[in-house]
């Protein structure tokens, strides 16, 4: 499987990446390659560095790279701001949405949409033809069109918020999606709603990375990768029962894994 | 607390309408005192009950004090230092706007208010004021047909002399401030409307006030009657040259309103702000008050202050007639250095009255915006209500935000709520945006106008549009 896949150039390098935030060091050195078409899980105590990851790779300015390289589709990213990498295919699902008041969800999600269509050299949306790209995907995650006319997550559950990060993903359609624990907050439904969701808008040409703390993600989605983090690196990476086997014996098990590096 | 790496990028652009014409103006000398007001009000060929109003007005200033009560830093300004007439020279009797010196027809047209019989706008008429004077006023005949008087104050001294005389100072009286007092003393131009009875003024009306001599103060004065059933929306905008000197502008502006009448004030103010160092711009200190005289009347007070060094001034109502309505609908930005002290006044005096408070403050730079309001319930005021809202926020960490609402109620039977808010944009909103792809200009503007959103909706149309890119415009290079 993996030898089929490594026929085509990766998505997402990540080379020995280290970086700080207010000079403390939160990544040490880093690597991660996702070709397309591959499902990649990273799973750690938190703290570990696996949000800061997230969040440098989308470009957030509270984080120095001090070393290494991210690149995305073979260029150097490094220094693109957050809104060249959305509009070029790199999404990053949020552990929190953000609460925006006073901005209209629709407004937001169709600025966003033609921001990402304008790079794509296809044609921006108006307000109708936008309405109907929207309710197709609201399908996708089973959401009510009221939704749209509510402020950008603003008095939403946590669980509509995931969900509303699973719609953007869907109207974005991106090369990358880096979903920051969205399964965290959901119940059992609103979880098979949100992973049915992301497995529709994934496909041969796509790459994901999911940061989850737990199986019952993995379950719906199959990894074909799984990495450990620990204290700013990767100190495992095996196949989908790696994650199985973590569930079982929990996070201490994988400090023996440090003392071995 | 937002990166300052990304915001270095991004040009700022400049203030857009700070030419100056160069034009030929006809100036008196600098300096106050009681020569020179007979002279303004010669010069306006002005009978006599207007010139004692204004002399009377002036041995009133004379004797007042400055206000200091806001709290505003600013050079203590030279009243004997400023050119209290300028007015571009032209032919003595214009009858025609092909007689308008081109030089001014093409200064109002770069400021996109064309007004020559072809390109004029064709849904608003417009009065255009610069300096102390009035150049044109657009549609007055069609206006004329409707029985709607549009013109400027000093022709409606001449032509108009007992609206003048019956109405003038009755709203604001010269002894109610020091600026006010000024204003009465020296007032040069301004707008002048009359709605009769039962009139739906048939178009927006407008003024625009262009500020072009640096050394001269700008004092205008308008009033706006509108009659019994009548309805009108009056619109309102303002630049100015870009000055290393500061320029006073103390205006004036009263409206009343009989039964059922309504008047809908709205302003966009861009007055030149000064520079990023605070040198220059203009000193803003206007009193603007609407009588709600008549029952079930209703003024309501729409503003966008974007512009001046110091914006000083609370549009208010009076609400004497049973069930009359006031409103306050208001955006504040300010940038740089800037100051602001801005809010209303609702008086209610009569029973069951009402009036609504919308303040939205946004402080982005080293500026200091703060809302100043009161609310009173007079003994007579049964069952009145006020509701109003202040909110704040903060972009940087260095701009300031305050709220001073004053409330004062001698009625038990009346009701007043008041909300307020303070928030700031934060850097995990900003990357939300970014992260979707939206531009980090566009993000912060998308969360303003959000925030300004209500205030937005009371805007007439083509002024909200441009609310909207004037607040974007204002706020470029200001996240940092």
């Amino acid at each position: 499987m993996q030898s089929q896949m490594k026929e085509s150039d990766p998505i997402l390098e990540v080379e020995n990446l280290s970086a700080s935030t207010d000079n403390l060091p939160i990544l040490k050195g880093v690597s991660l390659t996702v070709y397309p078409g591959e499902i990649h899980a990273i799973m750690g105590r938190n703290g570990c560095g696996k949000s800061t990851l997230s969040k440098i790779i989308a470009g957030h300015p509270s984080y120095n790279i001090t070393n290494g390289d991210i690149k995305f589709l073979g260029e150097n990213i490094n220094s693109l701001e957050p809104e060249e990498r959305a509009q070029s295919g790199i999404f990053l699902g949020f552990q929190y949405p953000i609460e925006i008041p006073g901005v209209s969800n629709l407004e937001f999600l169709r600025v966003s949409t033609n921001a990402r269509r304008k790079f794509l050299n296809k044609e921006e949306l108006d307000t109708f033809d936008f309405e109907e790209l929207v309710k197709e995907k609201l399908e996708i995650v089973k959401m009510d069109h009221a939704f749209l006319s509510r402020s950008v997550n603003q008095g939403f559950s946590g669980g509509e918020k995931k969900r509303n990060e699973i719609l953007q993903m869907a109207l974005l359609e991106p090369k990358i999606a880096i979903l920051d624990e969205t399964d965290s907050g959901l119940d059992i439904d609103a979880l098979r709603i949100v992973a049915s969701g992301i497995k529709k808008i994934s496909n041969e040409q796509t790459g994901i990375i999911l940061i989850t703390h737990y199986q019952r993600l993995l379950d719906e989605i199959e990894p074909n990768f799984v990495h450990v983090m620990s204290d700013g690196q990767i100190i495992k990476t095996g196949e989908s029962d790696l994650a199985l086997e973590l569930e079982k014996k929990g996070y201490e098990w994988t400090d023996n894994f440090i003392k071995e590096t | 607390m937002v990166n300052e790496n990304l915001v270095k990028g991004v040009v700022k652009e400049p203030y857009k309408y700070g030419f100056v014409t160069d034009i030929e103006t006809e100036k008196i000398a600098k300096g106050l005192n009681e020569d020179v007001i007979r002279l303004i009000s010669r010069k306006k060929e002005e009978p006599k009950y207007l010139l004692d109003f204004r002399l009377k007005a002036f041995k009133k200033w004379q004797k007042m004090k400055e206000p200091d009560w806001a709290g505003l830093g600013y050079k203590q300004i030279d009243y004997q230092d400023i050119i209290y007439y300028s007015a571009p020279k032209q032919k003595e009797k214009i009858s025609s706007l092909d007689e308008v010196d081109p030089k001014l027809l093409e200064t109002f047209d770069k400021l996109g208010i064309p007004l020559t019989e072809q390109k004029k706008l064709t849904n608003v008429a417009v009065d255009a004021v610069f300096d102390s004077v009035s150049i044109a006023t657009t549609f007055r005949e069609e206006l004329a047909e409707h029985g709607v008087i549009f013109c400027s104050i000093s022709e409606a001294v001449k032509n108009h002399s007992d609206l003048i005389e019956k109405y003038l100072g009755t709203v604001v009286p010269a002894s109610d401030n020091y600026f006010a007092a000024l204003n009465s003393a020296v007032f040069s131009d301004g707008s002048f409307v009359y709605i009769p009875k039962g009139v739906t003024c048939p178009m927006d009306l407008s003024s625009y006030f262009r500020i072009n001599s640096g050394d001269s103060g700008q004092f205008e004065r308008t009033l706006i009657i509108a009659e019994e059933s009548s309805s009108v929306s009056y619109l309102e905008g303002c630049t100015a040259p870009m000055f290393d000197t500061n320029t006073l502008h103390a205006a004036v502006v009263e409206l009343i309103a009989l039964d059922d009448a309504s008047i809908k004030y709205s302003t966009v103010q861009n007055w030149y702000a000064g520079d990023e160092e605070g040198i220059g711009g203009i000193f803003n200190f206007v009193t603007k008050r609407g009588k709600c005289l008549g029952k079930r009347s209703k003024i309501s007070w729409s503003q966008v202050e974007t512009g001046s060094a110091i914006t000083w001034k609370y549009p208010s109502c009076l609400l004497l007639g049973e069930e009359s309505v006031g409103e306050f609908y208001s955006v504040a930005l300010t940038n740089n250095l800037q100051q602001a002290d801005t809010g209303t006044k609702m008086i209610h005096i009569g029973p069951k009255t009402k009036s609504t408070i919308v303040s939205k403050g946004i402080s982005a730079g080293n500026s200091k915006n703060s809302y100043r309001g009161l609310v009173k319930m007079g003994t007579k005021a049964k069952g009145s209500r006020n509701y109003s809202q202040c909110d704040s926020m903060l972009i940087g960490d260095q701009a300031s935000a305050n709220t001073f609402p004053y409330i004062k109620s001698q009625q038990p039977n009346s009701e007043i709520e008041h909300e307020a808010s303070t928030c700031r944009i934060s850097e995990d909103q900003l990357f939300y945006l970014q992260s979707r792809g939206i531009e980090f200009e566009e993000a912060v503007s998308m969360m303003v106008s959000g925030f300004c959103r209500d205030v937005f909706n009371q805007l007439p149309m083509e002024f909200a549009a441009e609310a909207d890119k004037l607040l974007a415009l204002k706020l470029e290079g200001s996240v940092g």
